[in-house]
C-alpha cells in the first residue's frame, strides 16, 4: 500500500489498488463474466463489418458501366427503414426494463414489438435487393454491387439472425421463467440489438447518405 | 476494502440501472437524441444550404455522434469504475476497426493514384 491508499485508484485497479481483477478475489460472477465475453464478440463482429465497410469505400465507383449508386437508393425507403430499427432498439431497451422487474406480459408484448419492427426492416430491405436484381443490378453486375451486397446483406443476416434469436428468447421466458441464465441470454440478446442498431447508423451514412450525395 | 460485493466492482454491458424512472429515462433521451441525430443527417444530405464538398465530412461526424448516444444510452457504456473492463475492449475495438478502414482507403487511393497510369484508364482497370 503506497500513496494509492488516499487517492481513489483509477484505470485497471477497481477501488482498491490491491485488486487487480483477479487474484485474492477470484473470477467475476457468470452474469458479469457472460455478457462481457458477449461484449467482446461483438466488437470483433464490427471489426468484421469494417473490412466489409473499407472494400465498398474502394470499390464504390468501380461501376463498370452499370447503375450508380444515386441511380439506385431511394432515401424514402431508408428512412423508414431507419426509424424501425431505431425504434426497434428502443422497445428491446423496454422489454429488459420489463424483464429486469419479471413482468411477464410487458416483457413479452415489448420482445414482440422490438421483432415485428426488426422484421418490418427486413421486409424492406429484401424488398429492395429483390427490386434491384429485378433490374438487372444483382451482386454479379459490378465490383460497386457485390460489396454492396456483401456489406448490407451481412446486416441483413445479422437482423435475421436476431429474429430467430427474439422468438427463441421469448418462448424461452414463457417456458422457464426470469430464471438467472435466462436473463443472462436476453442481457446477450439486447447488447446484439444496440449493437446491429449501431452498424445501421453507419449503413446508411455511408452507402445511402453519402453515396447519393449530388 | 476486501469484503467488498463483488458485483459492484464490474458491471455488464447493456445491464439496465436498478431505478426504473432513470432507466427509462435513458432510452428515452437516448431515443429523442438519435432521431434528432437522424433526421438532420438526412436534412444535411438532401439540403442545398451547406457547402457541398463538407456535407460527406459533416454526414461522417454525425455517425459517429449517433453511435456515440446508442454507445451511452441504449448499452450504458459509462466512464464510471464499474466500466472500465467494457470501455477498453471498446477501445481496442475502435482502435481496429479505424486502422482497417483508415489504412485500406488511405492505401487503396494512394495506389489507384500512383499505379503510374491516368485515372482514366485506372478507372476501366478497377471496373472489373
Amino acid at each position: 500500500m503506497t500513496t494509492a491508499s488516499e487517492a481513489p485508484a483509477v484505470g485497471l485497479t477497481h477501488q482498491s489498488s490491491e485488486d487487480t481483477g483477479l487474484g485474492h478475489r477470484g473470477p467475476e460472477s457468470k452474469s458479469i463474466v457472460v455478457p462481457y465475453g458477449f461484449w467482446l464478440f461483438v466488437l470483433s463482429d464490427m471489426v468484421l463489418f469494417s473490412a466489409l465497410f473499407a472494400s465498398y469505400a474502394t470499390l464504390a465507383h468501380a461501376t463498370d458501366g452499370g447503375p450508380t449508386s444515386s441511380e439506385l437508393f431511394h432515401r424514402g425507403l431508408v428512412a423508414v427503414e431507419t426509424l424501425s430499427l431505431l425504434v426497434s432498439s428502443f422497445v428491446c431497451g423496454l422489454a429488459m426494463i420489463a424483464a429486469k422487474r419479471a413482468n411477464m406480459l410487458w416483457t413479452q408484448v415489448w420482445l414482440l414489438v422490438t421483432g415485428l419492427l426488426g422484421f418490418v426492416f427486413l421486409s424492406i430491405e429484401l424488398y429492395e435487393f429483390a427490386s434491384m436484381i429485378a433490374e438487372g443490378a444483382g451482386p454479379q453486375r459490378s465490383a460497386f454491387l457485390s460489396s454492396f451486397f456483401t456489406l448490407v446483406g451481412c446486416h441483413g443476416a445479422h437482423v435475421t439472425c436476431g429474429l430467430l434469436w427474439i422468438g427463441t428468447m421469448m418462448a424461452q421466458i414463457w417456458t422457464k421463467g426470469f430464471q438467472p441464465h435466462i436473463m443472462r441470454r436476453l442481457l446477450c440478446l439486447s447488447v446484439f440489438w444496440h449493437a446491429l442498431d449501431i452498424i445501421w447508423v453507419a449503413i446508411f451514412t455511408i452507402v445511402y447518405l453519402i453515396g447519393t450525395l449530388p | 476494502m476486501t469484503d467488498q460485493d463483488p458485483e459492484l466492482l464490474n458491471v455488464a454491458p447493456g445491464e439496465p440501472h436498478d431505478s426504473m424512472l432513470s432507466e427509462t429515462l435513458s432510452y428515452v433521451i437516448g431515443l429523442g437524441l438519435a432521431l434528432v441525430l437522424t433526421g438532420v443527417s438526412f436534412w444535411v444530405a438532401s439540403t442545398s444550404v451547406l457547402w457541398g464538398p463538407g456535407v460527406a465530412t459533416g454526414l461522417v461526424v454525425l455517425a459517429i455522434a449517433q453511435m456515440g448516444v446508442h454507445l451511452v444510452f441504449f448499452l450504458h457504456i459509462t466512464s464510471g469504475p464499474d466500466n472500465t473492463n467494457n470501455v477498453l475492449a471498446l477501445a481496442f475495438g475502435v482502435l481496429i476497426v479505424f486502422l482497417v478502414m483508415i489504412g485500406t482507403i488511405f492505401i487503396m487511393a494512394h495506389m489507384n493514384t500512383n499505379m503510374g497510369v491516368s485515372p482514366e484508364l485506372m478507372n476501366l482497370q478497377m471496373q472489373h
